[in-house]
């Protein structure tokens, strides 16, 4: 993460855009760091209006709030490196909460006549296989088969939430906690415990993100799909797997989307199929507000976090002065584009200097006169 | 005799007349200085090789880019085009070399583009255009359906489409860059007896090809460019083909001559291969050649040839429909490109904004790209090991950057162009490919592009390098191989003129 950090401050300071030039770094560096300004300027604000927002305890339940958006951003944040989008990931959470509910319920073996209840442990991996799988079949219909990314995982955010339904029959599974009797409690330990006074589910998440940071800035891996983003045909005449980098992304953000799922269901102690609608486009607000291009190849996992960390503060703290759910959706939706109005700002200003000083448009005609 | 004084006692009346027009493009001069002119029912032909600046001045005159410096005027009175329709309204129009069609639109739909014709209601009056259409297709004597969509119509059919829009402008000034380049012999022929006919009625003809003798067919009055200069001018009358083959190539800038080498086994072998196109035609048809380690082939061709096709064949990008490609006596014709680059065969493509650069990522990043196995321990990379590998490369193949960590878009076209040569040496490959590698690049950037082949051909590499420019055929290659219509046409040693090459490759016959 700090890797990654550190290359975009870096590539901050070569790139002296002719806009911001020489004497105005104040305003590059807010430009740069704008999501963390963002987040600063509205802990001091809900701090004034409310006393009860600035407290250890309220930022860590606000966080476990966080926590859920945060692990779908970064499985978003994958896909949309490699310049693809992965509208999904509400639905496999969603899916994936009921399958661990199922589970936990007991599976019926319908030969064997008896019902088995899976420890707690098997729940996590079978349900984040769920999530993979989707993922993968994302994958496998834009990589191999060639489907636009946005109509194939709108495919499956339609199949998802309609199975998820199905095997509920539109019903919410309650009580997860198990039974001592059977050997499978401990489910809800993920939604509620706290390790060192921090809840689990953001535990989990700094996991999860320290993870993919490694992922993305020291692996051959990271650096595919940051290639396969930038310039896929470029990638793919340097020998990157380009096919097999986008078909993991996918897979990946199924894990997270799973991830997230299990941690939402267990914070609930519910399972139901209608969770997490309309998720998917947190998650991509997220990735946007924290500096990624959606066209692909920019973006970091740090810059994710803190996308998340700003939309959930802010819609937080606009519960807690009390200010309507309707006035939520308006100010949501105001950071987003803000988000991307400055995104634009800041990468037409890079392409503006790499037309002025690097490539000029090619004197010659692209064929031969 | 003095240019300018040729230019300025000949005859016939001057409808447009271009002064010291100049275009810059950054640091790359495509123009400097350059005087025009056209005259009223006269074919003015433009010869020159790439990057002469032809298609640059014609974009200038049709209002599709804005001169450096210079200025045009229009019937005596100086003018100025902000965009395209404004030079369509002086009845100024241009035939692009590359189709600017929508294809998903009829033949109708294209021809009458952004300028639709409307009924008093104010709809498109579709009637009237389709007859019109029709009127342009019979006097184009092709057998198309107006309603036609584009997309199902062959390449030279497409380009009687734009050709037919051209003329339904009524233009007086019809600039034509390259339009038969794609055209059947037999559809050359129609498009001549319109240019006639054009000429009769007073229009004025720019005309642009490469296919040398062909042009001089309609040539009325012959202009030379070479790198920006207008170095030539003449009648028709007073000129034959060497007359232009001369003025076009000009003296030699150096780029090199062949290294002194001991070839070793063949390194390459392309055996009978063939590469269609998406629609299944051969654009590459049994074609065989190897490369020994050491030696440096060049492939000439016109565009359309099939070098682009046979490169990206051999390198893994497209598929074989028949043949097969051996690298060091292993058949490597079922392998991926990863795998190819892994056993020593790269490829340095044609486009580097498109197939060669990743924007987003730096200098040392690129230059990286294609080695990364080569600094991954276990399963991290190594920052240490990675920056060993870009400083090496940015020191092998002399890029002037700032450091790796640079941004790709702060480097010039020739140094961009290093990074992805460096990008493939770093995988230290037995054979490269490179498709016009000095395409867009100065000619200080050229000379060194080229040194870099001889340097890494002494060391053993085998280097096969496309170019449609005749005069880097004869810098370092040991071998000229001339390619047309997707065979070989022609081999040549060191030693062989540019008239030769010229005319195996179909550009001038004699």
């Amino acid at each position: 993460m700090s890797k990654s950090q550190t290359m975009t401050d870096s590539e901050g300071k070569e790139h002296k855009t002719p806009m911001f030039g020489g004497d105005f770094d104040i305003v590059r560096l807010l430009l740069e760091g704008r999501a963390f300004f963002a987040l600063i300027a509205i802990i001091i604000v809900f701090s004034a209006l409310s006393p009860f927002y600035f407290s250890l305890n309220n930022f860590l339940i606000m966080s476990s709030h966080v926590a859920i958006f945060g692990l779908l951003a970064i499985g978003m944040l994958l896909v949309i490196l490699t310049g693809g989008i992965d509208l999904s990931v509400g639905s496999i959470l969603a899916l994936a909460g009921v399958c661990a509910g199922a589970m936990m319920q007991g599976l019926t073996a319908e030969a064997a006549g008896v019902i088995l209840y899976p420890p707690v442990w098997v729940v996590v991996l079978l349900t984040c296989l769920v999530g993979a799988a989707i993922g993968a079949l994302n994958g496998v219909l834009i990589a191999i088969f060639r489907v636009p990314a946005f109509v194939a995982t709108l495919g499956t955010l339609y199949v998802a939430r309609g199975i998820a339904l199905l095997m509920t029959n539109g019903l919410t599974y309650n009580n997860l906690s198990g039974d001592p009797a059977l050997g499978n409690t401990g489910f809800d330990w993920l939604g509620f415990n706290r390790l060192f006074g921090v809840p689990i589910g953001v535990i989990v998440l700094a996991v999860v993100a320290i993870l993919a940071a490694l992922l993305l800035t020291r692996t051959p891996f990271g650096r595919w799909v940051y290639a396969t983003g930038g310039n896929a045909r470029a990638a793919d005449l340097s020998g990157v797997p380009v096919k097999f980098t986008t078909v993991m992304v996918y897979t990946l953000s199924g894990i997270c989307a799973a991830i997230a799922g299990l941690v939402l269901s267990s914070q609930l102690t519910s399972a139901g199929p209608t969770a997490g609608t309309t998720y998917e486009l947190t998650a991509i607000a997220a990735v946007v507000v924290g500096g990624a291009a959606l066209s692909g190849g920019r973006g970091t996992i740090g810059g994710t976090l803190l996308g998340a960390f700003v939309i959930g503060f802010l819609a937080d703290g606009l519960v807690i002065i009390g200010v309507s759910t309707y006035w939520q959706t308006v100010f949501t939706g105001a950071v987003i584009v803000a988000a991307v109005l400055l995104n634009s700002v800041q990468y037409s200003g890079r392409r503006r200097r790499s037309a002025g000083s690097g490539t000029p448009p090619s004197p010659k005609p692209s064929k031969p006169s | 005799m003095s240019i300018a004084a040729a230019h300025q006692d000949d005859s016939g009346e001057v409808v447009l007349a271009a002064r010291n027009i100049a275009k810059s493009f950054g640091s790359v001069h495509a123009l400097k200085g350059v005087n025009f002119k056209i005259h009223r029912g006269q074919v003015t032909t433009l010869f020159g090789e790439n990057g002469a600046g032809k298609s640059t001045l014609m974009k200038i005159l049709s209002g599709v880019l804005a001169p450096s410096s210079g200025d045009i005027t229009l019937d005596g009175a100086p003018i100025e085009f902000s965009d395209t329709i404004e030079a369509r309204e002086h009845g100024i129009s241009i035939i692009h070399q590359e189709l600017s069609l929508a294809p998903n639109l009829s033949v109708r739909d294209n021809v009458f583009m952004g300028r639709e014709l409307t009924t008093r209601t104010g709809s498109v009056d579709y009637a009237e255009e389709a007859r019109q259409t029709q009127l342009l297709m019979e006097e184009l004597e092709e057998d198309i359906d107006p309603l036609t969509p584009v997309e199902e119509l062959r390449l030279g059919q497409q380009q009687i489409v734009e050709i037919a829009r051209a003329l339904s402008i009524n233009s007086r000034i019809l600039i034509m860059d390259e339009p038969t380049s794609a055209l059947s012999a037999a559809e050359v022929e129609v498009l001549f007896k319109v240019i006639r006919d054009l000429k009769a009625r007073g229009v004025s003809i720019v005309y642009i090809s490469h296919h040398l003798e062909e042009a001089l067919q309609i040539t009325d009055h012959a202009v030379v460019l070479r790198d920006g200069v207008m170095t030539a001018y003449a009648r028709r009358e007073d000129i034959d083909l060497e007359w232009i083959v001369r003025n076009m190539v000009g003296e030699n800038f150096d780029l090199g001559s062949p290294p002194e080498a001991q070839f070793g086994d063949v390194a390459l072998s392309i055996d009978s291969v063939s590469v269609p196109d998406a629609s299944g035609v051969d654009l590459v048809r049994d074609l065989s050649l190897e490369v020994r380690s050491g030696e440096i082939v060049c492939i000439y061709g016109l565009m359309g040839a099939g070098r682009t096709e046979l490169l990206e064949a051999v390198a893994g990008r497209l598929n074989l429909t028949g043949g097969r490609v051996v690298l060091d006596g292993e058949d490597i014709s079922h392998l991926g490109i990863a795998e190819r680059i892994r056993r020593g065969l790269v490829l340095i493509p044609e486009d580097r904004q498109r197939d060669g650069l990743v924007q987003t990522m730096s200098v040392g990043q690129n230059l990286s790209l294609a080695s990364i196995g080569a600094f991954t321990r276990a399963l991290f990379t190594s920052p240490k090991l990675e920056n060993e590998v870009i400083d090496e490369s940015i020191d092998r193949v002399h890029i002037k950057t700032s450091g790796g960590s640079a941004p790709i878009g702060s480097l010039s076209g020739g140094n961009q162009q290093k990074v992805v040569i460096g990008k493939m040496m770093a995988t230290h490959p037995k054979v490269v490919l490179l498709d016009e590698p000095s395409r867009g690049i100065d000619i200080g950037a050229k000379a060194e592009v080229f040194k870099l082949l001889a340097e890494r051909a002494s060391g053993g590499v085998g280097v096969i390098y496309s170019t449609s420019e005749v005069g880097e055929c004869l810098s370092v290659a040991h071998r000229i191989v001339v390619m047309r219509r997707g065979r070989i046409a022609a081999e040549f040693g060191p030693d062989v003129t540019k008239a030769q090459i010229m005319a195996a490759s179909g550009e001038a016959i004699d």
